[in-house]
């Protein structure tokens, strides 16, 4: 009854990893190199700027679905670009909330590191840029945190892609949405089931994260 | 015609903080020697060989690096490539000892890092740890894998600070001889800060003592420790408590 009922679980479920995947694929694409840059510079508002990104992680995700949806609207600024209820929104809407998350711990990750690294290996005859590179090296094991802790959220984030995807069946459905769904119509033991499947392929990716952590080191 | 000296300071002002300035009047180290800098804790033996590194510049005076002036602070790259250091405190990556050793190299695009970083490994006793995480070693094997990575870059200037400071008798003797025998083969210039005057004794070709961020004297080795010029010079030598 159940696979009757939710034939489109592999769709959905693929979906929401396509979403979450390209989500945090953009955040760390324009985090990561953000955090290192935060991480290693000192400027006067550096503070003003890290309180920034601290306030970014306590973005509550359906104010951000509730601001995007109303600039992707038909009357929105950026209404032209018909992307309400697309997957697009709803990447777009993973990435505003990953992008905090990303910045803030790659940058604690790089700026943990001894603060005299980098004029050392510049001693040794690096460039600015390859200590930079180096120093990201030697940081990997933060940086995977913030990857696995921004694909974490996105996976199981459900107000902003909600409101941006619009939970439509075949195109925007998702297995947070879907869950929700499930609930409010009673149908518990779907939405526990589903609930499970989303937690097991956290755990697989999660595992896998891990190993290639653990494969990173000498 | 005489080659331009290694190293030239006039005027030489580092402010490290409110409390300490550095302040060299006048310095010069030819091609080849080896000058030992004596002097205690907190003299600024490490802000000066910073300002030698040519990675940091000086807040004034002139102060030339093979002919290139510091101040601004953009020495090129190929001239900081002829300078390597050996910090007191090394900062290893967290990879394997020959990862630190041949990364020098590797930044600067030498294929085969390996063929130059296993001889050195293995003067140093560290052939055994190549493979081992360099975040397991002891304070000893850390500053020898540093020496390792410095000098596999061949350079042309060598700068240590302290890097005997957690040696036993045996180890120091190994660091002794293989700077000397770098030395013999590429007439590398070193700048060495020690605290030991009979490690100074040892490897100098000049000698200078810094007190509170002052340069008191400067002189080859034998007039130093024999025939001091300054008072000051003569009391450290002799061991008396001068600072």
């Amino acid at each position: 009854m159940v696979e009757a009922t939710y034939a489109h679980l592999w769709p959905i479920l693929l979906l929401s990893l396509q979403v979450s995947g390209v989500a945090v694929l953009l955040s760390s694409l324009i985090g990561v190199p953000f955090g290192v840059w935060l991480g290693l510079s000192r400027f006067p508002a550096k503070r003003f700027v890290v309180g920034l990104v601290h306030t970014g992680m306590a973005l509550p995700p359906v104010v951000v679905g509730l601001v995007l949806y109303l600039l992707l609207s038909r009357s929105g600024p950026l209404g032209g670009l018909g992307w309400l209820f697309s997957p697009q929104a709803m990447i777009l809407a993973q990435t505003i909330l990953d992008l905090p998350f990303v910045i803030g711990i790659t940058m604690v990750a790089v700026a943990s590191l001894p603060t005299d690294l980098q004029r050392q290996l510049r001693s040794l005859g690096a460039s600015p840029a390859q200590a930079r590179w180096e120093m990201v090296r030697e940081a990997r094991a933060g940086i995977v945190l913030a990857l696995a802790t921004a694909f974490g959220r996105s996976l199981s984030e459900v107000g902003a892609v909600w409101l941006v995807g619009g939970n439509i069946e075949g195109q925007t459905r998702v297995m947070t949405t879907a869950i929700v769904l499930e609930t409010g119509k009673g149908n518990f033991t779907l939405a526990l089931l589903l609930g499970g499947t989303l937690l097991v392929v956290a755990l697989a990716i999660n595992l896998v994260i891990l190993r290639y952590q653990g494969w990173t080191r000498p | 015609m005489t080659p331009a000296p290694v190293y030239s300071l006039a005027a030489v002002r580092k402010r490290q903080s409110a409390a300490f300035t550095l302040e060299i009047e006048h310095l010069s180290v030819e091609h080849g020697e080896t000058l030992c800098l004596l002097g205690p804790t907190g003299a600024g033996k490490s802000t000066l060989l910073g300002l030698l590194s040519g990675l940091e510049a000086p807040s004034s005076g002139r102060l030339t690096l093979l002919g290139h002036a510091t101040e601004d602070g953009n020495v090129p790259l190929e001239i900081l490539r002829r300078v390597a250091s050996v910090h007191q405190r090394p900062l290893l990556l967290a990879e394997s000892v020959r990862y630190n050793v041949e990364f020098g190299l590797r930044v600067r695009g030498i294929r085969s890092p390996r063929e130059r970083a296993d001889p050195i490994l293995n003067r140093l006793g560290l052939g055994p740890l190549a493979g081992q995480d360099a975040r397991t070693l002891s304070g000893g094997q850390l500053q020898l894998v540093a020496l390792g990575r410095a000098l596999v870059i061949e350079p042309d200037i060598l700068l240590l600070d302290e890097p005997t400071a957690n040696l036993d008798p045996a180890h120091v003797a190994l660091v002794e001889s293989v700077v000397r025998e770098r030395q013999q083969q590429n007439s590398m210039t070193v700048v060495w800060a020690t605290h030991n005057m009979f490690q100074a004794r040892r490897m100098a070709s000049r000698v200078g003592l810094l007190l509170g961020g002052r340069l008191i004297e400067v002189a080859e080795t034998e007039g130093f420790f024999k025939r001091p010029a300054d008072e000051r010079t003569a009391q450290f030598v002799q061991g008396k408590m001068i600072y």
